[in-house]
This record gives C-alpha cells, structure tokens and sequence, in this order.
C-alpha cells in the first residue's frame, strides 16, 4: 500500500539524464509521452532533491557542449522550468561517496537514481600514452569549459600539429576549437584561460584520425559541415578510397551517412587557399605508438584496410601493415567517454556502466530495491542530450512501477528539512539553486561588459564565494 | 510550405509530442531514434500549424520559407530522411 506522505527520491548528477529524470518525476499536468500519447504516470506527490558534486547545474552542458555552439545550450530553459516546480531541491557541491554515501541515501530516501554520466575515458591501449603532451579530449574539452576539476591543466599549445585520435563529434569540437579564429572564440564563454592559451597558441594544423573509412565518420552532419564554414581554415579531406560521385557506397547507408559522404567529397574538390590553420581529416588510420623521449615529439601510424568481421558482419578495420610517423607536439585521444565505478554500487568494467535492466540497478542480476540508472552510467556514452530524455522516463517508468507494487523500501526515509539539515552539516559550503543563480547573475554580468554571454568562474573557491551573494 | 528541423535539433522531442499529425520523427518509440543526430518534420504530412516551432526548447524549427542562411539546405535534409526511410 502507498501510504499518504510524498514519494522521496534523490537523484544523483544534475546534468541532462538527472534533471530529465527529475522532469518525469515531477510531472507536469499533460502528462509523460508514451506510445504516441500523453499519459499521467505520476499518481501520487513526488518531491526530489538533486545532488550536484560541482557547485554548478547542468553537467555536460556546461561543461561539454562547446563554446561555440551556445543555440544547444539554451536546453537549459526546459531543466529552469522543473526547478520552479513544486517539490525540486538542488543541492551542489555535496558529491556522492565523500559528503554523503550511497547506503545513507538509499536509507534516507525512498529512492535513488544515478545520473552520475562518464567521468573517464577511453584509452588507447598503447605504447607511449602517458607521455606530457597527450591528453583525453575530455580533459581539454572540460579545460576550455572551465570545470573546476580541469581548469589547471597545462597544455602546450606551442606546439604546430596537434593529433586528434578518433573522429566523433568531440574530435570535431577539439579540432574546431584549436582552429577557430580567436576573435570568433572571443565571443563566446570559453573559459578566460583557455581563451589567453589559445591566442598564444601556435598550433597551425591539426590532423584528426579515423580508424575506419570515409562511409563510417563518428562526426555527425552538422558537425562535419561547420568546419567548412571556419574563416581562416582550409579543410583537407584525405583519402584515394573517398568515393566518387554517383558511385554506390554501402547498399544500406542512410540519407545521413550519404550526406556526410557528400560533404567529404565537396570538402575533396575545394581548393586548398592557404589559409593560416588547416584541418586535415584522415581515414583508415590507427595510432600503434607515441614517439617521444620526455614528451610527446610524434606518433607512429598504422594504414588500415576495411575487412568483413565475420562474427558481426560489419566492416572491420584491420592494419595493412604501412606505417609512417607524423611529427606531432600534442595528442589528444576522442575515442570515447567511460564510466567509473561508485563506492558501494554494482559496476560493469567491461563497459563502465551501472548494470541494469529498464533502468533498475543490478547487483549479480537481481534488482536493489529502490535504487536505479539513467543517462550514460545506464546506458554508455552515447546519444545526443534528447536521447537522455527517453532514458529517463524509462526509468521513471520502473520507479513507478514499484511503487505502485510496493516495492520501494519505505521504511527509513527521512523528511525533506532533516535531509537538508544533514546535508548542510556534511558540505557546509552547500550551493543551493538561488546560489547556483546568483553564480549565473554575476557570470552573465561580467560577460555583458564584454559583449559574451558570460564570463564562468573557473574554480569552486570562487563559485561558492559568488554563490553566498545572494544570501 | 512545412516547418523545417535544423541541425540545431538536440532530440528533445516536445515538438512530438504536440505534433497533431504525427508527422515528426523518429520520436522516441521508434527505431532509429537512439542513433538519431536529429529529428525530421515530414514535408508532405506537416500541416504548417506551428506547435512545434512554439515548443522547441533550441529554438530549432523555422517555417521553409523563413529559414536562416547557415540551414538552408535543411528543407532537402527533412525530405531526404523520408525518402530514404521508406516514408516517402
């Protein structure tokens, strides 16, 4: 039986799977959209508290989308909205497993759902990785977007050519944003240091490495367009196995696999001006080694040919057995975001993720009571920021699911002011969501004067300073 | 005329959920959308009602012939989904 009093949940992580989950919770009055219609899932009040471990809402948004693309990061309108319904709490700067653990949460609360996302990456396996002078592109991209936890991180940009391993839409961030003219970065909010390391910079070119062809580029379309439209960089598409026009590339390729053929072909045809930076896309090709005595000097490359896997069907690639070294100051590996394991909860290492089902945590196949996943830690680091959208109601649907049917260990959850209560005694240095706003007032404000749309703060000494103004 | 997605598109899917005819996808149940780098408005089922465009929390969605510069070629993209997914 559900007794009177609100369901309680805490979820982990305010970036898009935690406050897309917390809006499902929160349900507004049209209801949740399911099978093609608007249902009202929520059947009783549900109040949420999310727990941030940076002063700061909004995760990858933040954090990740780049400085230059500021029309995604106005998503944030739909996570203000849920804020201002009844029942949501904020609390930042409290991190799960150092402030509060997650056995106490799941005492204190009827549930508990982890939105923590990826916080490592993927490694490349080889010789030389560690060397100074190769970074993830996680840790540049969180650099030059000011989180707190990378803002020192000394890259040298003194460098001429810089390598980008793997060809996602992160590779494409990186490569744009070491080529991007500095009075087009001055616009935007890049953090300040990266924005004074980058008008020093030297980099002139910067090679970005697909392992496979020109048919399987990670980047999606809009991506790989906007780098044609760069001022002052050329665009070099490499490659004698790029089809040519007409030419039937795969029987299945989707119109958005043939446009980005289309547009690597246009980018193949135009003229090289000679323009001060370049970018210069190449295919079929694997890191094997960095080179370097006390940092990184080159890489050593391996030529791939593309083979049938017979265990998947899908094409392959495999060394043909050329290499050659490209002389290269600054490596940055894109080859994908990776999970990592909390304190207390089930972890697959395989795949850096929470084990789950529908979004129920899993601990050797058997769900823990009261206690699930959304966003990357459920599911891996993919998507786009709508895809955590469905992730989350899917979960959301689970939790009612058990609510419903009783399964939901009720019996410890403490109230909403006891919880703030404890918390605030755990991190004294609480950032609740008018901090977060007076952060956000005074980061808009500096920017103003500048003519960009904010100016972050860069470090939780100054975020927390800032985030007591509004006291 | 139909209302166009542009590559500003996030795959929040509010504009499905208004979409009176069904014309928007992939939308969330069906396949593709987890792969989906964005969603297409379909040309020929687009009644031009604009409850899309009013809910797009990117501001993603512009009339065809209001289109900004930098997505022109969006019109063909929307269509081109259709084609190519067997809608056409």
């Amino acid at each position: 039986m559900i007794d009177s009093r609100p369901f309680r949940v805490a979820i982990v992580g305010a970036g898009p799977a935690g406050m897309y989950a917390a809006r499902h919770l929160l349900e507004p009055p049209a209801g949740t959209y399911l099978d093609g219609r608007l249902v009202n899932l929520a059947t009783c009040p549900v109040e949420v508290d999310v727990l941030e471990r940076l002063p700061t809402p909004w995760g990858l948004i933040r954090g990740g989308v780049a400085p230059d693309h500021p029309e995604k990061k106005a998503i944030t309108r739909v996570f203000d909205e849920v804020v201002r319904r009844p029942g949501f709490r904020f609390f930042g700067n409290v991190e799960v497993g150092r402030d509060v653990l997650p056995q106490e949460l799941s005492a204190w609360y009827d549930a508990v759902i982890y939105a923590v996302g990826a916080a490592g990456d993927t490694h490349m396996g080889i010789e030389g990785e560690d060397l100074p002078g190769c970074y993830s592109a996680r840790e540049f991209v969180a650099w030059y977007n000011g989180h707190p936890d990378h803002s020192d991180l000394d890259i040298d940009l003194s460098v001429e050519r810089a390598v980008v391993i793997g060809n996602g839409n992160v590779a494409m961030d990186v490569a744009r944003i070491l080529t991007t003219p500095i009075d087009v970065l001055e616009r935007t909010d890049i953090a300040d240091y990266a924005l004074a390391a980058l008008r020093a910079s030297r980099v002139r070119e910067v090679i970005v490495l697909g392992r496979r062809g020109h048919l399987h580029g990670a980047f999606n379309n809009p991506e790989l367009e906007e780098l044609g439209e760069l001022p002052g960089v050329d665009i070099v598409v490499e490659g004698e196995d790029l089809p040519g026009d007409g030419e039937v590339v795969l029987d299945d390729a989707d119109a958005a696999t043939l446009r980005k053929v289309d547009t690597l072909r246009r980018y193949a045809h135009r003229p090289i001006v000679g323009h001060p930076r370049r970018i210069v896309l190449r295919f079929l090709t694997s890191p094997v080694e960095l080179l370097g005595h006390d940092r990184v000097e080159g890489l050593l490359a391996s030529r791939n040919h593309l083979e049938h896997d017979p265990a998947t069907g899908r094409l392959r690639a495999r060394p043909t057995g050329e290499e050659a070294v490209i002389d290269a100051g600054l490596v940055l590996r894109a080859i994908g975001y990776f999970g990592t394991p909390i304190a207390g909860l089930p972890f697959d290492d395989h795949k850096g993720v929470i084990p789950s089902a529908d979004g129920r945590v899993l601990d050797h196949g058997t769900p823990v009571p009261g206690t699930y996943v959304t966003g990357w830690v459920k599911r891996g680091p993919n998507g786009i920021i709508g895809t955590n959208k469905k992730c989350a109601r899917d979960t959301v649907r689970s939790f009612w699911a058990d609510a419903h049917a009783g399964r939901l260990p009720r019996a410890d959850t403490v109230d909403a002011p006891t919880v703030r209560e404890i918390v605030k005694q755990r991190q004294p240095a609480l950032v609740e969501y008018d901090g977060w706003k007076a952060i956000d007032h005074h980061e808009r404000q500096s920017g103003q004067v500048l003519g960009r749309p904010r100016i972050k703060l860069t470090n939780t000494t100054d975020l927390v300073a800032q985030a007591r103004c509004h006291q | 005329m139909a209302f166009v997605i542009t590559g500003t598109c996030v795959a929040d899917y509010s504009c499905v959920e208004v979409c009176p005819s069904n014309c928007i996808h992939p939308g969330p149940e069906e396949p593709g959308f987890e792969q989906a780098e964005q969603l297409y408005i379909d040309p020929h089922e687009c009644i031009d009602c604009d409850a899309c465009l009013e809910v797009c929390p990117v501001d993603a969605i512009f009339p065809a012939d209001d289109i900004p510069a930098q997505w022109q070629h969006y019109t063909q993209v929307n269509a081109d989904y259709f084609r190519s997914d067997g809608h056409d």
